[in-house]
């Protein structure tokens, strides 16, 4: 095997490796639009401010791994109730672009916030973890947890929509939103708990994040636009369709981002996203009613 | 209404630097035209219920296009501006073309344009061997002073009669389209675009005139503003946060006025200055904290915008 | 069981019932029948909650509906088969009969509840496992009944439980619902099809344009004129 190749391999597998987590990331966005038909222009500041608690609890405060985790996916969960009670649900019967507008603003305050509370230095949790030595690859050890640790925070997700009565009456919502009340659900109640889910989703994948990442104020802008893009092409809502396209922009990430910057591997990602919707727009527009 | 109070503001505006020139003032002035023509730019068809919260990228490609064409072309912006308007127009088509052709409305051409804009960011960045990256990038100085030819201009005045005429020119394209056939299209279509269609209306090609004029102007607003500047960073002329203020001043101005966005930008960019002024040499990221804030509640609270709720007030 | 007492409700400026007094006792299956647009289904709708009357009072076993929230009304014992069924196309059978019994005094239950329902429809056993929207018109139907019986209602509210089924389906569809009515539920039904609905109901009312214009027993209405009046205009 040529040295070409195993690069290549190594892109491929380290592609693989993202895909979980951008999907984790597109699924915490996806189920809050299909619920409430609301999109989180800010929920890559959510995840921001969850990289910091974790930078904070685990760095500053010395707290063991797992609860930092923890803390910090309990703590974005609530932060994403709070979105909701305080922003979001004032503007339910408002015009859609107001609803996006007004968690643009969140977006604006989030980033301003961290600025003032945290600075604007580069941050990081500064733990390093080993990086694997298989066939002549390095695979970094983070990226590995990361990995698992998202496919386990969605397997537990889909589990929890699956099995609950909750998980089914969230599912349900996001297919007739009317008759809800027929079966006895408080559509309000569901929201706040499809809130709280969507923020803690978004923790998970700080926690996730940050130990590959250093974390700033304007972090978000990284993770925000790929993880519209993932949303957009796996059809808003549509949770399948969000994990595919995940995978196929990590790997065009990957590998772009192999011969070039990795901001490079994001403009491939866009520019395979317009050819897309060229070539299959039905799957963009997939389950939209 | 009268036109005369209508020229008797033109002429008043026109004087203004004439009878009162503080560079400071001037300055502020300049800015919010530059800015209002590209919350104008944007207006033009958001109000249609376009809704992009991508021309920071057009924005961007303005400003660096310009900038690179003198930088390392030696190629005057009388010629590099309409080159830099074509990449902004080519840049819409290539993005809102499939979107239109495909239906892609609402929440999903937000969220498109919204990674467009985020992009565009991402390329400055990526390119930093050419644009220097988040360092920003300056325009080289033609031969120190000023230059018709280079479009490069050390007197405020100067700047603030061209930002002025720019701004004019934006308001002319604004009720432009406003009397037009093409504004009952546009507004059929967002009104319902099936049934525009069956009344004959050629969807895609209506809402894509209307992007590629306010791209232009958009891309406009961005070489303008780095002529003036003299300095851009991908932070100041592209990616989201742009984007969005674009699209906050024109809602919290009033989105169906023609003057709307204008008070907008009045609004938004003295009440920036003002947090800056009396807070952000304290402490970095006040004044964005309050301005995020506020918008959140003006969007909550004044959801027509301040000029389209007076009018709506006097109305009645 | 049920009285509405003069009620009135509509959309916006239009006014779809106009004073509307009605009557269930427990046990008795009730139709109300009226042409298109007479104000059938605005009159299950203020009795479910999904719409709140202008004026007047619903009372269920002295429980005032209009001071209950709207998702509480289930667990009054009212569940309502709603128009066009309203499945959740992209889910299951068994999820949706899932979300029939939503409620949390119905969650105990739920094995008792999900075996009660496919011994009355079978074939819902069968098709457990299918999306809800894949299958035909009959089978949803009873899917949508069978999703609101999981709550174990004391009424039932069914609109337009024939409408766009084949004769054979809605025969099938009306020896179902007598079968649930045997078994102790009251069922209020809503129908278009009127000489049907008049041989499995003890009463009836017939409303039209948003006020009831006749009511009486099944028999004595079915070749009352005031029927063929309703319908025909003459």
């Amino acid at each position: 095997m040529g040295i070409f190749d195993v690069y290549l391999l190594e892109a491929l597998i380290n592609g693989v490796l993202l895909g979980g987590v951008l999907a984790l990331l597109s699924l915490g966005l996806n189920l809050v639009f299909g619920v409430i038909d609301v999109v989180w222009i800010c929920y890559a500041e959510l995840i921001m401010l969850g990289m910091y608690a974790m930078y904070f609890l685990s760095r500053v405060y010395h707290a063991p791994m797992v609860l930092a985790a923890a803390i910090c996916i309990v703590t974005v969960g609530v932060l994403g109730v709070l979105l909701h009670v305080v922003v979001i649900a004032p503007l339910l019967g408002a015009a859609p672009i107001n609803q996006l507008l007004a968690t643009g603003g969140v977006l604006f305050f989030l980033q301003s916030a961290a600025t003032i509370l945290f600075g604007i230095e580069f941050k990081n949790l500064g733990v390093r973890l080993p990086v694997l030595k298989v066939a002549g690859m390095f695979i970094s050890y983070a990226r590995l947890l990361a990995f698992g640790a998202a496919l386990i925070g969605m397997v537990l997700v889909y589990l929890f929509l699956r099995r609950t009565y909750t998980g089914t009456a969230i599912r349900a919502i996001a297919q007739d939103r009317q008759i809800m009340t027929l079966m006895g659900v408080d559509s309000r109640r569901i929201y706040v708990i499809t809130s709280a889910l969507g923020g803690g989703l978004a923790g998970l994948a700080a926690c996730l994040l940050v130990l590959q990442y250093d974390v700033h104020p304007f972090v978000g802008l990284t993770f925000g636009p790929i993880t519209f893009l993932i949303c957009v092409l796996g059809g808003l809502g549509n949770f399948g369709g969000g994990f595919v396209a995940a995978f196929v922009f990590a790997e065009i990430i990957s590998v772009g981002g192999l011969y070039l910057d990795l901001e490079w591997g994001y403009v491939f990602a866009f520019a395979f996203f317009i050819a897309m919707m060229f070539v299959r727009p039905q799957g963009l527009l997939a389950r939209r009613s | 209404m009268s036109r005369w109070p209508r020229w008797i503001a033109g002429a008043a505006l026109v004087a203004l630097p004439f009878v009162y020139h503080a560079p400071y003032p001037l300055h502020i002035a300049i800015l919010i035209l530059i800015w209002s023509f590209a919350y104008t730019s944007w207006s033009a068809m958001g109000r249609f219920g376009l809704t992009s919260l991508g021309h920071g990228g057009f924005m961007g490609t303005g400003a660096y296009v310009t900038a690179l064409l003198w930088n390392r072309g030696g190629v005057s912006p009388w010629l590099g501006i309409p080159v830099a308007l074509l990449a902004g127009a080519l840049l819409a088509v290539l993005v809102a073309y499939p979107c239109f052709r495909y239906r892609i409305t609402g929440h999903y051409f937000a969220l498109v344009t919204l990674a467009l804009g985020g992009i565009v960011l991402q390329v400055i960045t990526a390119t930093r061997d050419y644009t220097g990256g988040s360092l920003g990038y300056t325009p080289e100085r033609y031969q120190g002073g000023s230059s018709l030819y280079a479009l490069q201009f050390s007197g405020k005045t100067t700047w603030y009669l061209i930002a002025l005429a720019v701004w004019a020119a934006g308001l002319y394209v604004w009720y432009r389209v406003d009397g037009s056939m093409l504004r009952y299209a546009l507004e059929a279509i967002s009104e319902d675009e099936d049934a525009a269609a069956a009344t004959g209306v050629h969807v895609t090609a209506e809402k894509l005139k209307i992007t590629v004029v306010s791209a232009a102007m958009t891309a406009l607003a961005g070489a303008l503003y780095c002529q003036y500047q003299m300095f851009i960073s991908p932070d100041t002329v592209s990616g989201i946060s742009v984007s969005l203020q674009m699209v906050f001043a024109a809602v919290v101005g009033g989105l169906y006025v023609a003057l709307g966005p204008t008070v907008g930008a009045v609004i938004t960019i003295l009440m920036a200055e003002v947090l800056r002024i009396s807070v952000g040499t304290r402490a970095v990221g006040w004044d964005n904290l309050v301005y995020g804030a506020l918008l959140v509640v003006f969007i909550v609270f004044l959801p027509k915008g301040i000029l389209g709720t007076v009018l709506a007030h006097r109305q009645r | 069981m049920l009285e509405l007492t003069r009620v009135r409700a509509g959309y916006g400026s239009f006014q779809a019932l106009f004073d509307v007094s009605l009557e269930v006792r427990r046990g008795e299956a009730v139709g109300v029948i009226g042409p298109n647009g007479a104000g059938k289904t605005t009159l299950m709708r203020v009795i479910s909650g999904l719409i709140r009357p202008t004026a007047g009072s619903i009372v269920m076993e002295r429980v005032d509906l209009l001071a209950t929230p709207p998702h509480r009304i289930v667990e009054i014992g009212i569940a309502h088969v709603p128009e066009s069924r309203r499945l959740f196309p992209r889910m299951t059978v068994e999820d949706n009969l899932k979300m029939g019994g939503f409620l949390p005094a119905a969650r105990p239950k739920a094995r008792r509840r999900f075996d009660f329902v496919y011994e009355l429809f079978p074939l819902l056993r069968e098709r457990r496992r299918q999306l809800a929207g894949s299958m035909s018109g009959g089978e949803q139907q009873m899917c949508a009944i069978g999703r609101a019986l999981m709550s174990e209602p004391k009424l039932l509210l069914l609109d337009e439980p024939s409408a766009g089924l084949a004769p054979v389906v809605v025969d099938l569809v009306f020896a179902l619902v007598q079968r649930i009515r045997a078994g102790g539920v009251t069922v209020l039904i809503v129908e278009q099809n009127v000489q049907q609905v008049l041989r499995i109901v003890d009463r009836a009312y017939v409303l039209k344009a948003g006020s009831i214009r006749a009511a009486g027993a099944a028999a004595e209405l079915r070749d009352s004129a005031i029927i063929r009046e309703a319908y025909l205009g003459v």
